[in-house]
């Protein structure tokens, strides 16, 4: 009993002292940094794809830092393995709070990860902004004010989708592939508000960490859907190409965002595409795969945005893939850059997040950001794309919408280009 | 009795002397080493009760982590819905778990070796699967789990009390309480039937003792203290969700045991604290490296494979057993008062000889040689999930 | 009628592989009494060595052959390396080594070659046969998976029962000293089973990999599935293996098809609970082992 005390508190005592110098105005800021942290998978099952996130936005933070910074100040940007164990998100972002001071979270990515830590950040006031997460649980400003979502939730993307399938396939057989987790169920209920009930013949979900969706696929195929509705992973859109291959199963196949990135499902899927032994330009097995962005597409040269990442990419992460998990990094990064130059040239906690809901942003998306004060959701809306070799080819128009019952509605307004700079211009 | 009294008062002196240890480093720390050492105290209390089941008991789990969800749900269940209070709580989620110990216990009770490894780590990765089921998930809040409200400090501490300090209190109190009462069971009749049923069963057996009766009751014990430390992360987590007890959590609770010390409650401690400080410092060495983005990301992870394998091969007895080795001789000098606490300390009866790691509390590697040698061939298949012992019973 | 027939098909190939692993497992556990934990960060890596030899424009035969020879070494070096210092020792040491060892080459792995998980191609078509007009869950490729497990079962069977070589590792394992006063080098005789151990996870490794992709953790569920498989067959029993594995496939496949695809990981424990509370040495155990 004794030694057991002596020894933790022997131990512990050894790591004590508690870091971090007091800020000029603000926690984290002095007069020539901006401390920012954030909690990522960079192991375990959710690394694959998303640890390039976080790699993405610090090059992109590098490339700002290197040409002047935010208002003189660099912007030092400190991401931590959370292994997408919530136990171990709490515990990261407390340190990063509690020991490195950091002006705000960025960027925090996974539902079941962040929605741990959403109570603690807003009782201790800390800037939540842009959470990795199609969840519409970040938008409650009146309970959870200092967090903000950034990409478009899985509940819009569904109705955008929903709306897409019923006006372009009416009558036409519908099955749902979906993630068994909040990404998956709400995505099938934005769905569900377009798609009409008797058209859905099969709704399937998988386990994130299963090895076999062969059973899923089979069960769609049995019920003969015309149109089946991923609401996956590129790992599992993948898997369900390579079972539809096995079992000849050719419906039009239509892909969340998150699912469809076409250099990633490439990358996966590119040995069982070879033709001759030559290599083709974009996999045969994700032609014609529908699909919504409000981002630009990874693969689209000619877009100012891809030019700029593509850039920065060369220059700090060369060893990375350039894909949809780069381009979604780096325009984070780019909104949290320009959240920051709202904040005005002494940034205060308060600043940051009255400075988001009092400016319309713009850029890099394809759609407007809903940051006001009565609404805390990232992206609005998005645009059905159709894949064509590495690209995913817009059509039709851009669109909004709400998370609720509210209309689907066009978008006019041209998406911005990129400064030439690649710094946001000062607002 | 006059010597089972004498350690039952060293042992409160011992637990006094820890709390007061534990409220003057609480107090003289910044939050977040609070909240460091309110995680090492809760798993101190998982990996404590482990070590009695596979160091005394001889029974591997490598399921303890899914204890530990049980315990935790619990909390987050009785909290949200009956609004019960933090003691009642963390006695509630003690008691559940302690009831599934009791049937996994039973299914225990029949096997051994690796085939009990395998159950248990089937265990480990199917029961937080459960709440993912769709039939399930209204309770269970499916893979994103439940949140817990964090436990408010009395307001007599004060307006400003932070917070983490009372969830490390919390904590270490359980951390205390359950080491003191797995040091006087584990000191008594109960720790050396354990002990007699592990090295020899059937010699066990015609002594009277029901051996498989005895195995379940060691696995409702060490499933009531992973129950109360699955509580306590509830509480100091603020969370129960399937992704916080992977089939990681349960590999890091048994490799604990063995890093500390096989069936040492002070091993138990230390290796608390290696799960929680190492993978901490591993990543900050990691953040401020300036490696590559793929290089860095993983070299926590790569330190800590480092660490099991270095800490085993250095200590085969762990480092509680290593610490004993060396600080030995000098241990002699002193008068006997001064030789502190161990599990089983000063119990009759239990044989010099018996051969099950290091938990030979009163014999001293340096003053009675292991009649084996310290790395020696053990004989009493006491892990379970291989060793050449198992051989010898075929 | 199809879907069980698909259903048993799937079950049989990701049976397959799962019996594969097994067989590993087994085989250590036969040669040195250690569970080895790290077998599937081995087969991840040298996964990820043909994967490379792929990737360099190399063909799927000299990827398999450098998977095989690098599991070799591998398995031999680790054995000779990291778990000969602590055999003899406390039982438990020797799990612990292994899951570092897991640990140490799934970091090296995500330090050499990123988190990014990659594509693997089969040696053959996976567009699945027909029968009657319906695409069966049976392709080529499936059918090479089962063959090559078969022939490696066929062929260590034939190793142990019928060879010299066999003998001595079999002597070596379950009667060392006796081993030892007879002339055979007890020591090599463990290396070269942990060794054949390591290939025939590696060939699991490289079966497996087109349709879990490459990745550091990719092959996590493998070694929880084939470790479950070699204990419903019996851990010293490599037909045992082979029968858990195939058992284990179907029952995954027929959980995931008929009642809920959340309930697979379940699904594997009340497997293998089923099999353990009738028969606690596994399906294949030599005699009851269990004395009280």
């Amino acid at each position: 009993m004794t030694t057991a005390a002596a020894v933790l508190a022997a131990a512990a005592s050894g790591c004590g002292g508690s870091g971090g110098k007091s800020g000029s105005s603000a926690p984290g800021v002095t007069a020539t940094t901006v401390t920012i942290g954030s909690h990522q998978p960079l192991t375990g099952p959710a690394a694959p794809g998303y640890s390039a996130n976080s790699a993405a936005s610090k090059a992109f933070f590098d490339y700002v830092n290197a040409h002047g910074g935010v208002h003189g100040r660099k912007i030092a940007y400190k991401y931590v393995d959370d292994a997408y164990n919530p136990t171990q998100t709490v515990s990261v972002v407390q340190k990063l709070v509690l020991q490195d001071k950091v002006f705000a979270i960025f960027n925090g990515l996974g539902t079941p990860t962040h929605s741990k830590v959403v109570d603690y950040l807003n009782a201790q006031r800390v800037p939540d902004l842009f959470v990795a997460s199609g969840c519409g649980c970040w938008d409650e400003p009146a309970k959870h004010p200092e967090t903000f979502g950034w990409q478009v939730d899985y509940i819009r993307e569904g109705k955008i989708l929903g709306d897409h399938i019923s006006k372009t396939y009416p009558g036409k057989k519908v099955a749902y592939f979906s993630q068994n987790d909040d990404f998956g169920q709400d995505g099938v209920k934005g769905l569900d508000k377009y798609v009409p009930p008797a058209q859905v013949v099969s709704r399937q979900t998988y386990q994130p960490g299963a090895t076999d969706v062969s059973a899923q696929v089979q069960a769609i195929a049995q019920a003969k859907a015309d149109v089946v509705v991923l609401f996956s992973i590129p790992t599992y859109t993948a898997l369900f190409r390579l079972a539809a291959l096995k079992l000849d199963y050719r419906p039009t196949f239509v892909v969340s965002n998150v699912g469809s990135d076409p250099i990633t499902l490439d990358g996966l899927l590119e040995s069982f595409a070879k033709s001759g032994g030559t290599k083709l330009s974009g996999s045969p097995l994700i032609q014609g795969m529908v699909t919504d962005g409000y981002l630009s597409s990874p693969g689209d040269a000619s877009d100012s945005w891809i030019q700029l990442y593509k850039k920065i990419h060369d220059q700090y992460i060369p060893k990375l893939p350039f894909n949809g998990n780069i381009v979604y990094g780096m325009s984070a990064a780019y909104t949290f850059v320009q959240a920051l130059q709202n904040a005005g040239k002494n940034p205060t906690r308060k600043s940051l997040v009255d400075g988001l809901e009092k400016t319309k942003l713009t850029g890099p998306g394809l759609v407007p950001f809903a940051f006001s004060a009565q609404s805390h959701a990232g992206y609005t809306g998005a645009q059905i794309g159709v894949i064509k070799g590495d690209v995913i080819v817009p059509q039709g128009q851009p669109v909004t919408t709400d998370d609720g019952g509210g209309p689907i509605q066009p978008y006019t307004a041209p998406q911005p280009q990129a400064p030439a700079s690649g710094v946001p211009p000062a607002g | 009795m006059g010597a089972l009294r004498l350690t039952l008062v060293r042992h409160l002196a011992g637990a006094a002397a820890g709390l007061v240890a534990l409220y003057v480093l609480t107090t003289s720390v910044g939050p977040y080493r609070d909240l460091q050492i309110a995680q090492a105290a809760y798993l101190t209390c998982a990996v404590a009760g482990l070590t009695v089941l596979t160091g005394l008991g001889g029974q591997i789990s490598l399921g303890h982590g899914a204890f530990m969800a049980v315990g935790a749900y619990t909390a987050a269940l009785v909290s949200a819905h009956w609004g019960w209070p933090l003691a009642a709580m963390l006695a509630a989620a003690a008691v559940v778990t302690a009831l599934a110990g009791v049937l996994v216990g039973a299914v225990a009770a029949r096997l051994q070796g690796p085939y009990l490894a395998g159950a248990t780590l089937a265990f480990a990765v199917g029961l937080p699967g459960l709440a993912n089921y769709s039939h399930l998930t209204g309770l269970l809040g499916g893979q994103n789990g439940l949140t817990v409200t964090p436990p408010v400090p009395p307001a007599a501490l004060g307006e400003t009390f932070p917070l983490e300090r009372w969830q490390a209190w919390i904590a270490c109190l359980g951390a205390v309480v359950t080491l003191f009462l797995l040091a006087n069971l584990t000191g008594g009749r109960f720790g050396r039937t354990l002990r007699a049923g592990r090295d020899d069963e059937i010699a066990a057996a015609l002594c009277g003792l029901r051996v498989a009766r005895l195995r379940i009751a060691a696995t409702v014990v060490s499933a009531a203290c992973a129950g109360l430390a699955g509580g306590l992360l509830a509480v100091v987590a603020t969370l129960a969700a399937p992704g916080a007890f992977p089939l990681t959590l349960s590999l890091q609770l048994i490799a604990a045991v063995i890093i500390g010390g096989l069936g040492t409650l002070p091993g138990a401690v230390w290796g608390a604290l290696i799960l929680v400080f190492v993978p901490s410092w591993a990543s900050d060495a990691a953040s401020s490296s300036g490696l590559s983005h793929d290089v860095a990301s993983n070299l926590p992870l790569a330190i800590y494979g480092l660490v099991l394998i270095a800490v085993t091969l250095a200590f085969p007895r762990g480092l509680q057993g290593g610490l004993r080795g060396i600080g030995g001789a000098a241990r002699r000098r002193l008068p006997p008062s001064v030789r502190r606490f161990a599990p089983g300390g000063g119990a009759p009866g239990v044989p010099a000889t018996h051969r099950g790691g290091a938990d030979e509390p009163t014999t001293d590697q340096a003053s009675v040689p292991d009649p084996e040698g310290a790395g020696g061939r053990d004989d009493d298949g006491g892990g379970g999930a291989g060793g050449r012992g198992e051989r010898l019973r075929r | 009628m199809v879907r069980f027939v698909n259903l048993t098909l799937a079950g049989i190939t990701q049976g397959a592989v799962f019996a594969a692993v097994a067989l590993a497992l087994v085989l250590i556990w036969r040669a040195t009494r250690v569970v080895n934990f790290a077998q599937g960060g081995m087969l991840m890596f040298t996964t990820f060595l043909a994967w490379t030899v792929v990737h360099d424009g190399g063909s799927y035969w000299l990827a398999l052959g450098v998977a095989l020879a690098s599991g070799l070494v591998i398995g031999a070096v680790a054995e000779r390396v990291l778990v000969r210092p602590v055999e003899g020792g406390p039982p438990l040491n020797a799990v612990i080594v292994t899951l570092g060892l897991y640990v140490l080459l799934q970091a090296a792995a995500g330090m050499i070659w990123g988190d990014t998980p990659h594509s693997y191609p089969p040696a053959f078509t996976i567009k699945g046969l027909s029968a009657g007009g319906t695409r069966l869950l049976l392709s080529p490729f499936d059918l090479f998976v089962i063959g090559a497990v078969a022939l490696v079962m066929a062929a260590l069977t034939v190793l142990f029962v019928r060879t010299g070589l066999g003998l001595k590792l079999r002597a070596a394992a379950f009667a060392p000293e006796i081993a030892r006063l007879q002339g055979v080098r007890v020591g090599r005789m463990l290396t070269l089973g942990w060794a054949l151990a390591a290939l025939v996870g590696s060939l699991a490794g490289v079966l497996i990999a087109p349709s879990v992709f490459v990745g550091p953790s990719q092959f996590d569920a493998m070694l929880v599935f084939g470790f479950t498989a070699a204990v419903i067959g019996g851990l010293d029993s490599p037909a045992g293996a082979v029968a858990g594995g195939l058992l284990l496939g179907c029952a995954l496949s027929y959980v995931s098809g008929y009642i809920s695809s959340d309930l697979v990981t379940f699904g594997a424990l009340a497997a293998l609970i089923t099999v353990l509370m009738v028969r606690p040495n596994g399906l294949f155990a030599a005699r009851t082992g269990r004395r009280v």
